[in-house]
């Protein structure tokens, strides 16, 4: 026991005085989750692809600006609206060496649109590839699309003889119960090469010299930690152990920003938080009752109940961007014009639910998840005190994202709260389809509550298959004019997207939450 | 020793059973993980799809068969989340956790019987008194209390370790080493004390009065009367017989400490299975959580069997019966 003893002491003694310091040009960053898999395909996480973009190229990819331009394909034409033509870029090598050509991208796009693909519908537009010459390939689609650029940009180009040698052409997937090398190994085009990955603890990337791009940033090395708990993760950062945590917890966003050598970037992100309504004949919580919120009076005046500002100010800290229509001015299809949501004013809401015969209000549930966008709890408890103000009384239920979601799905809800970011594609198109189409099972995926307008269906309809961009966007301006006009959902605002950095990390802050070192410097 | 041991057995299975049918029933209301593994804008085809191919979309009992023969057969599924086998992900993490508990273990054993004894000797010493009255602090601090303290103190302020992951590990094959590194070894520091405290002051409380009781029984006094020496009255004849229940209690602590690292883990993001189980409640990963829990139970069945065995062994008793 004794020796137990000394050996211990002596092992504190010497490791005591030694701290952790960290070689020039290292970036180290920390966020709340681990990637969940190395294998594009594997996968439907947004956190996990956004890491991916470090070790792959796309086709096409968003700048610094989130436009779309020219990565792996250098140009592209539409050679007739079912098939699409691209142009590879030539002389371009895979971290093993591999040289990048058509046969890569053919492999990979057989991977992508293979049944087995838990990511197979983020491309379900296409049909097959063709191979052309070495790099020219050719992709077939099921009908005119007008978002295939946009879905090329989460597209990741694998290489068709390192999946081969690894016998990974197939992607993982658990309902087939594939596990694939590709899980926990990556050999990309990108900036970075993967050097290690250490599920649940780090990833180690080091610079890609060979990368056919010319840097932006000055990095040698990037080291991903994963650091689940807020506290945790703010102290690393706050000892010095990494130079960035993405995201802040938002109670310690005052406390970082007072802190020497730190700073805090906050943004609004695309993301955009609103009120689901009920379209329903009766609502859940009156039963054998007409639904009120059918009338477009009586959702105006739960619009202009609620004190966007008071929101703004009080739960997100100001940093929030208050919000008029579903889509985030980044997004395609967004209007200026009908940014603007119904004005406060208890006033002329409580005459609009007169006018509609509810002087006296109603009852109607109202829900939130508690753990899956900011402050959500809160602004539900808020918006529930706002009606109150008008007669409206709404049943609170607030519980946990995992049973929450599938109630949202099952229409469960009268009321009730979600976010939408429109990603990956970054097109309005998304929450058009999903959102303010019928549900007829193929559109308006998320539209569980019964919306249904005959004006939007037809112009989402017709805009799926539009590929005169200025038509199409001039659709979608006009599907949200009709939805903002009938105050079909009641957009709240933009949540902000928070990360806290050493100030020697110059790092630009992406609306899409992405994390793109290869824009980021780090100045000793 | 046979009859009692296929007794033993027997209980076992039983308990077994009951966690297999427990970990099914609960795992099945805490959500539905189709929603967190769609893309946005999923269409409601894609949503059943995939549920039908994870099998959800079935009535329960059929889901439990399913789950009961896929457990018999050694096979605990794939996790949703990662798309890998359960039984790989458990084993990858599994070095991480052990190590952790051994550590912890091993701290609280080498601090907690030199302190229970001595607080039994001398009962009056200032440092008797400092650890009586540490140690309750100990004991009734909440871990991840405990752990954020030691991380604000040891990282943030002092930056003396690093306040949380593994540091550089050693790839021995089939283990993933953090002894055989300088920053494996640092890092190991705060979560095994976070870990080890609270049994650190079990032990110590329990090795306190068994050592009081023992010394004031008989045999000890005819002991004293017929001139030993006091370090062979101590340790040979007094401490043997208070640490019975030390082995015991050590014993099911090292399942609590396995089972329980969950807290001590997530603070420090210790890649063990307690993070593995921390990560998929909020997914939520069935199949992980699942297999997690029955490890859990198959864990305290095995080592009260083990604490069984040893008795035997310290207990002459025990055995010629």
């Amino acid at each position: 026991m004794k020796a137990y003893m000394k050996t211990l002491l002596a092992g504190l003694a010497m490791l005591a005085p030694l701290t952790a310091t960290a070689s020039a040009e290292t970036l180290r960053w920390a966020s709340s989750g681990d990637v969940i898999s190395y294998d594009p395909n594997a996968q439907v996480d947004s956190f996990t692809q956004s890491v991916h973009h470090m070790v792959f190229d796309p086709l096409v990819r968003r700048n610094k600006d989130l436009k779309l331009e020219p990565a792996l394909a250098t140009s592209w034409e539409v050679v007739e609206p079912t098939r699409w033509r691209f142009k590879l870029r030539q002389g371009v090598k895979f971290h093993e060496g591999q040289t990048f050509n058509a046969d890569d991208v053919v492999a990979t796009i057989q991977r992508q649109i293979d049944p087995g693909a838990r990511n197979k519908e983020n491309l379900s537009a296409v049909t097959g590839v063709e191979k052309v010459d070495d790099y020219t390939v050719d992709l077939i689609l099921r009908g005119p699309y007008p978002l295939l650029l946009n879905d090329l940009a989460a597209i990741y180009m694998l290489s068709k003889p390192w999946m081969e040698a690894h016998d990974a052409l197939k992607p993982g997937n658990a309902s087939t119960g594939v596990v694939t090398y590709a899980s926990n190994h990556a050999n990309g085009t990108g900036p970075f090469k993967l050097k290690s990955y250490e599920p649940d603890s780090r990833s180690v990337f080091e610079v890609n010299k060979d990368w056919w791009d010319k840097p932006q940033h000055n990095l040698d090395e990037v080291e991903f930690r994963p650091i689940a708990s807020d506290a945790t993760r703010v102290a690393a950062l706050l000892s010095g152990e990494v130079d960035m945590i993405a995201p802040v917890p938002l109670q310690d966003i005052d406390r970082i920003s007072n802190t020497e050598g730190l700073k805090v970037v906050e943004n609004p992100s695309l993301r955009t938080i609103f009120l689901v309504l009920n379209f329903q004949p009766e609502l859940h919580a009156m039963p054998g009752k007409p639904n009120p919120m059918l009338d477009v009076r009586v959702r105006q005046a739960l619009w202009s109940a609620i004190d966007l500002n008071t929101i703004q100010k009080r739960l997100m800290r100001g940093k929030s961007r208050i919000a008029g229509l579903l889509v985030a001015p980044e997004v395609t299809g967004y209007d200026q014009t009908i940014d603007t949501p119904m004005p406060y004013d208890v006033d002329k809401a409580k005459a609009l639910l007169k006018e509609a015969g509810y002087p006296d209000g109603f009852k109607t549930g109202l829900a939130c998840s508690n753990d899956r966008y900011i402050a959500d709890e809160q602004i539900c408890l808020t918006i529930a005190s706002m009606w109150a103000k008008i007669g409206v009384q709404a049943d609170l239920s607030v519980e946990s994202k995992t049973t929450y979601f599938p109630r949202t799905d099952k229409g469960e809800f009268d009321a009730y709260l979600l976010g939408w970011a429109s990603l990956p594609p970054m097109d309005g198109f998304s929450a058009l389809q999903s959102l303010l189409t019928t549900n007829d099972g193929v559109f308006g995926g998320s539209n569980t509550n019964g919306l249904s307008n005959a004006d939007i269906d037809k112009l989402s309809h017709a805009a799926a298959v539009e590929l005169d961009e200025a038509k199409r966007v001039d659709m979608m301006k006009q599907a949200f004019r009709i939805a903002h006009d009938q105050a079909l959902y009641i957009p709240l605002h933009q949540q902000p997207v928070a990360w806290a950095m050493s100030t020697k990390v110059d790092m630009p802050q992406f609306a899409d939450e992405y994390v793109r070192p290869w824009f980021a410097k780090v100045n000793k | 020793m046979i009859r009692l041991l296929s007794v033993r057995l027997l209980q076992a299975i039983l308990v077994m059973v009951a966690v297999t049918a427990i970990a099914f029933i609960m795992f099945r209301f805490v959500g539905d993980p189709v929603a967190s593994m769609v893309r946005e804008g999923a269409t409601q085809a894609e949503k059943d799809a995939l549920r039908a191919a994870l099998g959800l979309d079935r009535s329960i009992p059929v889901q439990f068969v399913h789950f009961v023969g896929q457990v018999l057969t050694g096979n605990l599924g794939t996790s949703f989340r990662y798309q890998q086998p359960v039984t790989d992900l458990l084993l990858n993490r599994l070095p991480a956790t052990l190590e952790l508990v051994v550590v912890a273990t091993v701290l609280s054993l080498a601090i907690g019987i030199p302190l229970g004894v001595l607080s039994a000797l001398k009962p009056h010493a200032l440092l008797s008194r400092l650890t009586q009255s540490a140690t309750l602090v100990g004991i009734s601090m909440p871990t991840f209390v405990t752990g954020l303290l030691l991380i604000l103190v040891f990282a943030v302020n002092l930056r003396w370790l690093p306040s949380s992951g593994r540091g550089d590990l050693v790839d021995l094959g089939l283990w993933q080493t953090g002894f055989l590194t300088l920053s494996g070894l640092k890092s190991l520091i705060l979560p095994s004390i976070t870990l080890a405290l609270f049994q650190l002051t079990l032990i110590m409380r329990l090795v306190r009065s068994e050592m009081i009781d023992v010394l004031s029984s008989d045999y000890i006094r005819f002991a004293f009367a017929r001139g030993l020496p006091k370090s062979y009255i101590y340790s040979k004849l007094a401490l043997r017989n208070a640490l019975m229940p030390v082995v015991t209690v050590t014993g099911l602590q090292i399942g609590q400490l396995i089972a329980f690292a969950i807290v001590t883990e997530t603070v420090f993001q210790w890649p063990g299975m307690g993070l593995l189980f921390t990560n998929a409640v909020g997914y939520p990963d069935i199949p992980v959580l699942s297999a997690y829990l029955l490890f859990v139970g198959f864990l305290f069945v095995f080592i009260n069997m083990i604490v069984d065995i040893l008795y035997t062994f310290i207990d002459p008793r025990l055995r010629t019966k």
